[in-house]
């Protein structure tokens, strides 16, 4: 099954921790279920990530990386 | 409801207003209060005329430390004053200045920047921050 991603954000570039408070901003925006990928460069956001949705309930449903781009997936709680 | 980080800036050096920001807008992201208190330097920093400006940097830089600085910036990064705009925007982040500093400084509240939501004294500062940490910078 192909994950419908609602929306995505490109947070190339962006230093910590804005990659996660665009994330936070954008999810504000998006309704329960709806699907969220961002790309991110900053070395610290796997660990970001995994933190922010644990303490948020935000889910990861996937992760990757393709060079220095780090993708995610996050499912709205 | 969930206690608040409370941040007590004093220095007014760029880095160090810029590891708050990060501080504070890391926490805004994960739904914690935060409240921010601005004495002496800090508070200086907030100056509407001022806050754009180059505050430099804390000695320990030196001149390695200057240029990583302004390569970060030149690579883009978000000046310390935009960190507290977005998590502003984001969360619950209430940034006020310490009355006696403004008293210091000879400053009105029309000096400050839009940042700055008002000023307080210390014990209300110590009544909003309730059982959270409290930090030093």
């Amino acid at each position: 099954m192909t994950l419908e991603i609602a929306r995505t954000l490109d947070a190339k570039g962006l230093s910590c921790p804005l990659p996660i408070v665009k994330t936070a901003q954008a999810m504000k925006d998006m309704s329960s279920g709806q699907l969220l990928e961002v790309l991110a460069t900053d070395p610290g956001s796997v660990k970001d990530f995994a933190a922010w949705s644990k303490s948020t309930g935000n889910e990861v449903v996937e992760q990757s990386q393709d060079g220095g781009v780090f993708r995610f997936v996050l499912r709205k709680k | 409801m969930e206690q608040p980080l409370n941040l007590v800036l004093f220095s007014g050096t760029d880095d160090k207003l810029q590891a708050a920001a990060v501080l504070t807008a890391g926490a805004a992201a994960l739904g914690k209060p935060v409240n921010v208190f601005l004495q002496y330097w800090a508070l200086d920093a907030f100056r509407k005329d001022r806050i754009d400006r180059d505050h430099g940097l804390a000695p320990e830089a030196g001149d390695e430390g200057r240029a990583a600085v302004d390569g970060l910036r030149a690579a883009g990064q978000a000046s310390w004053a935009e960190t507290l705009r977005q998590a502003k925007d984001l969360g619950e982040v209430d940034i006020q200045a310490c009355s006696l500093s403004m008293d210091l400084l000879r400053l009105e509240e029309s000096d400050l920047d839009d940042l700055v939501d008002g000023v307080e004294g210390v014990t209300a500062f110590y009544l909003n921050a309730g059982e959270g940490q409290v930090v030093f910078i």
